[in-house]
């Protein structure tokens, strides 16, 4: 269930209270974000909406604890994460966080097997069971035969699908994606939303995705548009 | 470890690059290699002075001789415990420029001086029987391609006309600083058969002491016995002799230092460049690591892992290079032993790779602080 | 139609953090070049001013220095009647010579290096007239006395004027000193022949070498052919000049092979540096490039644009390289010459020659360094190149 008036059951995932973010540019302050709340549970499909500029992306970035706020907190499975250290922060993120981006962001020198390999890097896992959770991951997404390729020799529907995968190969708490299916066509789009509807109802993921996309938008559970900083309720299931 | 395959993976983008950098690398180091091969040749005799050795001359000059009959007197000095002698023979061998030194030695007292110089039994006791035996070092028997057995034909510049040698055997040192430059033929040998001022008459004397710390005494000893002779003698620890000699060739250290300063210098900068732009334009990779969950302290090591590779690779190519020209520049130094032991190709493999951190340094810090946010806001 | 030069030269300002970088890389290797190259010039422009066009010296047969050759009194007897020698007041214009080495401490050092000394003839002014005595007197004959060269007394410790040495059982004055011109004579000692040949135990009338001054340079021919036909004396006449030349090669070519192994080694790591800054030059400006090559510049204009850059950075690095160097030209060091054995006093010599051979290196390096990355930049297709970001 997903609120955003700031009550809770106490069941939240993931918990935002006031949370604000302001840019100096220059002497002039810009806020984008403010007193901002939020609570997910787990396996909510949360969609974020609203025009360029909105914030939507800076509110990702503060969830997934790549930016750290100007007030407010946000905590996930009961851990306070804007009181983190960086250093503290680098570690809970490769563990709990998978990021997708509009742009896949993969790495062109590195294989397919080898980009999904990244976040297991990290771990203490010896090289036989992260090649079998890489090939899990990518039999998953439907690329078990390309995973020698590399992302130049890939479709961008394939590359996408490649960075889900190694969005989820960690097995993380929840995952963001950022526009996912922005650079796409309507056959790739729909494959990937597919893909990600898979993840939520079979194996229970966590979802928070901005989009502008409404066919995309149309499968979340709940979709929140983000509107002079703060969220408001969208048209779509919610509460 | 399993972070070298993202190292590589990087370095393979642009292989043209790295090639360009590795080679970068390895002309500086083989420049460092031939520039301390070069120092080696020029100190390598202040290197294996002997501790034990001393050396007497004539105090007026060097080119100045001493009486023969010097022998007996300083062996009468307490505390030594050998004497042999020499004469500079310096004779030209089919060409000027084939300059290697001759000494005419004493046949029954020389080789127990320089223990070493090791020499085949059975060719020092051909050396002993013939006369006009002679024995030539490794490096010198080498460079004329000359095998035990021939007949050298010595054209002499002190002591006119031609002079043949047999060569009887070759000598080796033992250690890779040991001087194989240099021809022995039999100071008796000469006397025979050389002009009348050359008898009773030697080049220069050393002197073997019980124990390196007698040495003061025994160069105090030696001068006063023949202060105010005709002949006085100025006598010197080996080393002491050898770093005087190295001194007159003035500043080479300084200019070898000098040479290689400018030469990491540029290195640092030409590297250092490479690297930064490299660096820039993964500016948006290095972010999507931090995302993945690679800390900051992980990446930076990443962006200075390519940089040490380079260098290894790089240096080591240079270093070995440097150890196979190395020998041939004798030519061109008299025929200077010109070497490169081991110890100062590990030493240039490491500076190779200080230069390779120095170089990174920057761009891997500036990686390191590289912000998410902003770099993905770049894309 | 070609690109504006000035297209370049604002290009290079803008990315002036690498331009700066192969600049400084092609300077260091152009610096080190003409550093190395007026090490050698200097010492040979030492020893070749040592002789004079208007002399000759004369040697034993074969001899191929002064120290192991022999000239009798009777030789010398002979050989100073020969045609085309000058002479003067006291007679023909010769100085029969003997050169020896004496131990003396260093001044920088305090360890002992060896001085040239040179038993010359009393007249030997007349003989050497490039020669002047710039403090004190010449030396009397038959005296234990010595001038010096002018690179003498600043070099050892106990050579200044007047002051007075203990050397081969004797005590001497130095009574005078001289300044030779910046030739080799400069690094050394003179007295009486005579007198040094005593002092050395050498026989009385034995000298090594005979320097003599002809009426002309012409007239050298005619004077070594009396010599080489004189059935008495066996014995090889050389212009002054060539002899010198000729000691000075050894050492000449040391240190220019070095030189110009480092300079070359150098080099190449120059290119390199240069190589990789003009690849990421034309990487970085791909969508300039094809937005030149759309406007309607060929691909000629290109490459011919992209290695004159190349070639104006190596050029800037060129003219800093040999403005480094400049400073040390005139800077006198001294080294150890094989031939004598004796400790020589030189000067480095920068000269414009040099210099110029180090620009040309450098824009050879500008030109290998520009043109694999220009050709690089011509070769994208138009499209994809104003596609990239």
């Amino acid at each position: 269930m997903v609120k955003i008036d700031g009550t809770s059951n106490g069941n939240s995932l993931i918990r935002v209270r006031n949370l604000g973010k302001a840019y100096q540019r220059g002497s002039q302050e810009l806020r984008v974000l403010q007193g901002l709340n939020l609570d997910i549970e787990k396996g909510d499909f949360v969609a974020f909406m609203g025009p360029s500029g909105s914030g939507k992306t800076t509110l990702l970035n503060l969830l997934g604890g790549l930016d750290v706020p100007t007030e407010g907190s946000v905590s996930v499975a009961g851990e306070e994460i804007t009181a983190m250290s960086a250093h503290r922060l680098t570690a809970w993120r490769a563990r709990h966080v998978g990021f997708v981006f509009q742009m896949y962001n993969l790495i062109p020198v590195l294989t397919a097997f080898q980009n999904v390999e990244l976040p297991l890097l990290l771990t203490k896992l010896s090289k036989a069971d992260r090649r079998h959770h890489v090939d899990t991951a990518l039999g998953l997404v439907g690329l078990a035969g390309r995973t020698g390729h590399f992302p130049r020799q890939l479709s961008g529907g394939e590359e996408q699908r490649v960075a889900i995968a190694r969005a989820f190969v960690t097995d993380p708490t929840f995952l963001l994606c950022d526009e996912p299916t922005g650079d796409l066509d309507r056959k790739s789009a729909e494959e990937i939303m597919e893909l990600i509807d898979r993840l939520v109802h079979e194996y229970g993921k966590t979802v928070l995705m901005v989009t502008h996309d409404p066919r995309a938008a149309e499968r979340a559970h709940a979709v929140l548009h983000l509107d002079k900083g703060t969220l408001i309720e969208g048209t779509g299931k919610t509460a | 470890m399993k972070f070298l395959a993202l190292i590589l993976a990087n370095l393979k983008r642009k292989k043209v690059r790295t090639a360009l950098t590795i080679g970068s690398f390895a002309s500086a180091l083989f420049l460092f290699g031939l520039l301390i091969a070069t120092r080696n040749a020029f100190t390598g005799g202040v290197e294996v002075a002997g501790a034990d050795r001393l050396i007497v001359i004539n105090r007026v000059s060097l080119i100045q001789p001493l009486p023969i009959a010097y022998r007996d007197r300083i062996l009468q000095v307490p505390r030594v415990t050998a004497v042999t002698f020499a004469s500079w023979f310096g004779g030209v061998y089919q060409d000027e420029r084939n300059f290697f030194p001759q000494f005419a030695i004493d046949p029954a007292t020389w080789r127990a001086m320089y223990p070493e110089f090791l020499v085949a039994d059975a060719e020092w006791d051909e050396f002993m029987k013939d006369r006009q035996a002679a024995i030539a070092g490794e490096s010198t028997a080498k460079r004329f391609g000359w095998k035990v057995g021939d007949r050298i034909p010595i054209r002499g510049t002190y002591l006119p006309g031609v002079w043949e040698f047999n060569l009887r055997g070759i000598y080796r040192g033992s250690r890779p600083e040991d001087d194989t430059t240099q021809f022995w033929l039999r100071r008796d040998y000469l006397e025979e058969n050389g002009p009348a001022w050359f008898k009773g008459l030697v080049g220069w004397y050393v002197v073997k002491v019980a124990n390196p710390d007698d040495a003061p005494g025994v160069i105090a000893a030696i001068d006063e016995r023949f202060a105010n002779s005709p002949w006085e003698t100025k006598t010197e620890t080996e080393k002491s002799f050898a770093t005087a000699f190295v001194k007159q060739i003035g500043n080479i250290e300084f200019l070898i230092l000098s040479i290689g300063a400018v030469v990491f210098f540029t290195l640092l900068l030409v590297t250092g460049n490479t690297m930064a732009i490299a660096v820039r334009e993964r500016t948006s990779e290095l972010a999507v690591l931090k995302t993945v969950g690679f800390g900051d302290t992980l990446v930076l090591w990443l962006v200075l892992g390519e940089s040490l590779f380079l260098a290894f690779i790089g240096g080591t190519l240079g270093v070995l290079a440097a150890k196979a020209v190395a020998p041939h520049l004798s030519s061109f130094m008299y025929g200077a032993n010109v070497f490169l032991p081991a110890s100062n190709l590990a030493l240039g493999i490491v500076l190779a790779l200080i230069a390779g951190a120095l170089a990174a340094a920057l761009p891997a810090l500036s990686a390191m602080r590289l912000k998410v946010v902003e770099a993905l806001r770049r894309v | 139609m070609s690109i504006p030069l000035i297209y370049n030269v604002r290009s290079v300002r803008q990315r002036w953090t690498s331009g700066i970088v192969a600049v400084l890389g092609i300077a260091g290797a152009v610096g080190v070049f003409v550093a190395m190259l007026s090490m050698a010039r200097g010492f040979k422009a030492t020893l070749v001013a040592s002789g004079s066009p208007g002399n000759a010296i004369v040697l034993r047969a074969g001899a191929a220095s002064e120290m192991i050759s022999i000239i009798t009194v009777n030789d010398v007897q002979a050989i100073q009647n020969a045609p085309g020698i000058e002479r003067g007041e006291g007679g023909p214009r010769v100085s029969p010579e003997v050169v020896v080495i004496a131990a003396f401490p260093l001044k920088k050092t305090g360890t002992d290096a060896n001085v040239q000394v040179r038993g010359v003839s009393p007249r030997v002014l007349e003989i050497r007239d490039r020669v002047r005595i710039t403090q004190g007197r010449m030396f009397g004959a038959g005296l234990n006395e010595l001038i010096a060269g002018r690179n003498v007394a600043g070099t050892y410790a106990g050579l200044d004027l007047g002051s007075s040495v203990k050397f081969g059982g004797g005590t001497w004055t130095v009574v005078g000193i001289f300044d030779a011109g910046g030739s080799a004579f400069d690094s050394e000692l003179w007295c009486d022949a005579l007198v040094l040949n005593q002092v050395y135990k050498r026989p009385q009338n034995v000298f090594q070498s005979m320097t003599v001054h002809l009426t002309s340079e012409a007239g050298f021919p005619a004077f070594k052919d009396a010599l080489t036909s004189d059935p008495r004396l066996s014995v090889q006449a050389e212009r002054e000049r060539d002899y010198y030349e000729k000691n000075s090669r050894a050492l000449t070519t040391m240190i220019t092979v070095l030189g110009t192994l480092v300079a070359f080694v150098m080099g190449i790591g120059a290119v390199f540096g240069a190589l990789n800054t003009m690849y990421s030059a034309v990487s970085e400006r791909t969508r300039e490039i094809g937005t030149m090559r759309a406007l309607g510049f060929g691909g000629g204009s290109v490459v011919t644009s992209f290695v004159f850059e190349s070639v104006f950075i190596a050029g800037l690095g060129g003219l800093v390289g040999c403005a480094a160097v400049l400073p040390i030209n005139g800077w006198t060091t001294g080294t150890i010459n094989f031939e004598t054995f004796s400790h020589l006093a030189f000067a480095f010599r920068v000269t414009p020659g040099l210099m110029g051979i180090g620009i040309v290196f450098a824009l050879m390096m500008g030109l290998i360094g520009g043109l694999p990355p220009a050709i690089r930049a011509v070769r994208r297709p138009v499209a994809a190149a104003l596609r990239e970001l």
